[in-house]
């Protein structure tokens, strides 16, 4: 735009030509740009239009043009990706060859397995265990030192590979049968061993409990899984009943609902769904949460 | 040419009745050399500098068998800023605002004193132009010369100066790269690794891009940067004030500007005369082409060279010298009104506070430095879960502590857990003492991340939910101690 117009403002001052604009009485002088300022918008203009060309720019109704290099953002994250992959490839190689034992001697395995364990229990335990394995009522707690199924390594890998109660050929069978809704004892009953129960880890009862019954019922009823003293049993994943720790809660309404209706949390199995290489990263990270064994 | 002259030319095409152009192609300077103080000034000072960017990566520190030992080394691998004594971790980097602010009001305290100080005297830009200039007279000869040759036909001579020129300044500017790199890394081995084309490509391409930029820079723009790139003559302009020394053509003493012999014979008719006889020698020597007779300007770096052409040319004629001369807008005006002129005020309620600014900042700085903490502690509570019950009843809290050991050598701190009776500390692979302390070892100049469980036997006694915790580390080679306070939390 060349300032043709005679009849443009022109500044007295400077006898300048100004730009027409103003503000509370101050005018803006139209001074020329240099010349290589210029050839610079210019030259980013040009190369607009080949980036244009080049990569992925102009939208259409349904798509966009994809550009002749053929670079999307998503190949570029599945580029880095791989790259990833190929970065980590000794050291993953390194860990599926490595028996869990063998990993837990070995600082630098040790210390991938448990980042890549992290990452994995974060994508797929944490929904039920929470997202740092501190579980809630009905998910098991990973921090503590108590284990349905076990808590070494190996028993670790088992669970997770296997699941408890799951659709897998080898999974963690045993559950707590429904004592009283399918009537093997009587509401009577379930009180009294429900008393006596919560008596075994020494919580404080109310006056005029019948622990005598209920031992009796016990015994008959609950020792074979639980163990005589109910201390529990890891073949069946029954709960030692005389720690602190406590599953569904040590309420008596609690214990009581569990004798009525039975008790069988599943876990799935997770054999088929993660790599080898990942559950094990999962069992060393696991066994680190701090109640590992 | 000046914006200043620029806008001249453009009004007088508009009288004329011509069109004012959109753009304004930019009109070659060919600064003159000249002789005297501000010269010698400036000389010294590219020498300085120059000196100090190209060399200062071969000076060398000794920090200790296993550390660097370069004086000056920005070591981004290993996440480590190295300043003679100073070392600076990613987490101390708030040190550079200290450091920017320092050069804000440095730049302002020079200003609020003598204008564009440092724009004339320390700029990089000034001061590798100078340099290419330098190589530019050496080559093709002084203004005149140059102004000559460059409407002279392409000859053989002509070609071979330029390549001459050229190749000395992409010479000049490849080396200010690979100084540059130098910084980043071990010097010496670094020269033998890009010498042996061993180097990290990277490396080449930092010396592409800093030779690109200084031939561009120093070589073609010159005075552009400063007129249209460079944001502080707007600034400074704003900041100046009429007690600040600003190199001035003192116009009470040098209009009615005229030849010699017309003023000579206007002194002796004794009507009012002028010093200024209009050689142009100031407008000839000044590095961004502009006519300091105009005034204050947007594009005058105020390098003082004008000052030299001046005093020389006042010298040879026999009136006095400091027509133009470092002055205050002040005295300007009380010259113009025929009153005596003020002495310089440096001393002033603005650069006083300045002053005290810089040194508060430079202080803080200091203080904070000579008591950089050798060791320290941070700690993170788990989150989920915020505690654990143990089979046996006792409660368990996890956490995460950084320990950091900024000292030269390896040393194994005590980590103890205080404030929670009967509490017991514990580390997956970690000792602990007759005490109960964790022994953890933390390596030279080195974080360690260690996640500790801290528990209270069952039936531990309390009324609050969240108990508060100290943890602390203690160096048993040094005594010294760092502490973190947190929670330790309860059913």
């Amino acid at each position: 735009m060349t300032q043709t117009d005679k009849h443009a403002d022109i500044d007295s001052h400077t006898g300048m030509h100004t730009t027409g604009h103003e503000w509370d009485g101050i005018k803006e002088l139209n001074t020329p740009l240099p010349r290589w300022w210029v050839n610079i918008l210019y030259a980013t203009i040009v190369w607009a239009f080949f980036y244009c060309i080049a990569y992925p720019a102009i939208p259409l109704i349904q798509s966009f043009t994809p550009g002749v290099l053929g670079w999307s953002s998503r190949q570029g994250v599945n580029d880095d990706l791989a790259k990833l992959r190929e970065r980590r490839a000794p050291i993953v190689a390194a860990l599926s060859k490595a028996s869990l034992q063998e990993i837990e001697q070995n600082p630098q395995l040790r210390t991938f397995a448990i980042a890549q364990g992290k990452a994995a229990f974060g994508d797929n335990c944490a929904p039920c265990h929470g997202a740092g394995g501190g579980g809630s009522k009905g998910y098991p707690n990973l921090n503590d030192d108590d284990w349905l199924w076990g808590g070494s390594l190996d028993q670790i890998a088992a669970t997770i590979n296997h699941g408890a109660r799951s659709d897998d050929d080898q999974t963690h069978a045993g559950m707590m049968p429904a004592f009283g809704r399918d009537g093997m004892l009587k509401p009577k009953e379930i009180s009294d061993v429900a008393d006596y129960v919560r008596s075994l880890s020494g919580l404080t009862q109310p006056a005029g409990v019948d622990l005598k019954a209920g031992a009796k019922i016990f015994a008959d009823n609950c020792a074979s899984c639980h163990g005589e003293k109910g201390q529990g049993n890891l073949e069946l994943g029954a709960p030692n009943l005389t720690d602190a720790i406590w599953l569904y809660g040590s309420d008596k309404d609690v214990i009581v609902d569990g004798l009525k209706n039975g008790r069988g949390g599943v876990m799935p199995a997770w054999a088929g769904r993660l790599d080898a290489t990942t559950i094990k990263a999962l069992t060393v990270y696991v066994h680190t949460l701090g109640g590992g064994r | 040419m000046s914006v200043k002259q620029q806008q001249l030319d453009d009004a007088a095409l508009l009288a004329s009745g011509g069109e004012l152009p959109l753009y304004a192609s930019s009109k070659k300077i060919y600064p003159q050399s000249v002789e005297g103080r501000f010269r010698r000034i400036k000389w010294a000072i590219l020498f300085v500098t120059l000196g100090i960017y190209y060399f200062l990566p071969f000076v060398r520190w000794d920090r200790g068998p296993d550390a660097p030992g370069q004086a000056v080394l920005v070591d981004i691998a290993n996440r480590r800023f190295y300043f003679f004594f100073i070392e600076i971790w990613p987490q101390e980097f708030y040190y550079l605002t200290g450091l920017l602010i320092l050069a804000a009001f440095s730049l302002f305290l020079m200003n609020s004193l003598a204008g564009r100080l440092w724009c004339g005297y320390l700029c990089p830009q000034t001061v590798w132009t100078d340099l290419f200039l330098i190589v530019e007279r050496w080559i093709e000869g002084d203004r005149r010369e140059r102004m000559m040759k460059e409407n002279q036909p392409m000859s053989l001579e002509r070609f071979t100066e330029k390549l001459l020129k050229h190749s000395t300044w992409l010479l000049i500017a490849w080396w200010t790269g690979g100084a540059w790199v130098l910084y980043f890394a071990d010097a010496p081995t670094l020269v033998y690794k890009l010498a042996t084309f061993q180097g990290e490509p990277i490396a080449y391409i930092w010396i592409a891009i800093l030779t690109f930029t200084t031939y561009f820079l120093a070589g073609h723009m010159r005075e552009q940067v400063c007129t249209y790139m460079c944001p502080w003559p707007r600034i400074q302009a704003a900041l100046t004030d009429e007690w600040a020394l600003n190199v001035t053509y003192r116009f009470d003493r040098g209009e009615p500007r005229g030849s010699v012999k017309k003023n000579e014979a206007l002194r002796q008719a004794g009507a009012k005369s002028g010093d200024c006889v209009d050689c142009h020698q100031c407008v000839n020597v000044c590095p961004t082409g502009v006519d300091i007779r105009d005034g204050l300007q947007i594009d005058c770096i105020q390098c003082g060279l004008c000052i030299d052409a001046c005093d020389n040319i006042m010298t040879r004629i026999g009136r006095p010298t400091g027509l133009i001369g470092y002055d205050t807008e002040n005295n300007v005006k009380r010259r113009d009104a025929g009153l005596a002129p003020l002495p310089t005020r440096l001393v002033r309620p603005r650069t006083v506070i300045y002053a005290v600014l810089i040194s508060v900042v430079g202080l803080l700085m200091l203080y904070t430095l000579t008591t950089r903490k050798m060791i320290e502690v941070a700690a993170l509570h788990d989150r989920n879960p915020q505690y654990v019950t143990l089979s046996d009843g006792s409660i368990r809290n996890g956490y995460t502590l950084r320990l950091v050991n900024r000292q030269g050598v390896e040393r194994t701190f005590l980590v103890s857990v205080d404030g929670l009776a009967d509490a017991k500390i514990e580390s997956a692979g970690v000792t602990t003492d007759s005490q109960g302390r964790l022994q953890a070892p933390v390596g030279r100049d080195q974080t360690l991340e260690l996640r500790v469980l801290i528990s209270v036997p069952a039936g531990f006694s309390h009324e609050v939910k969240s108990h508060p915790v100290v943890i602390r580390v203690l160096d048993p080679a040094t005594g010294a101690t760092a502490m973190v306070a947190d929670h330790f939390f309860l059913p």
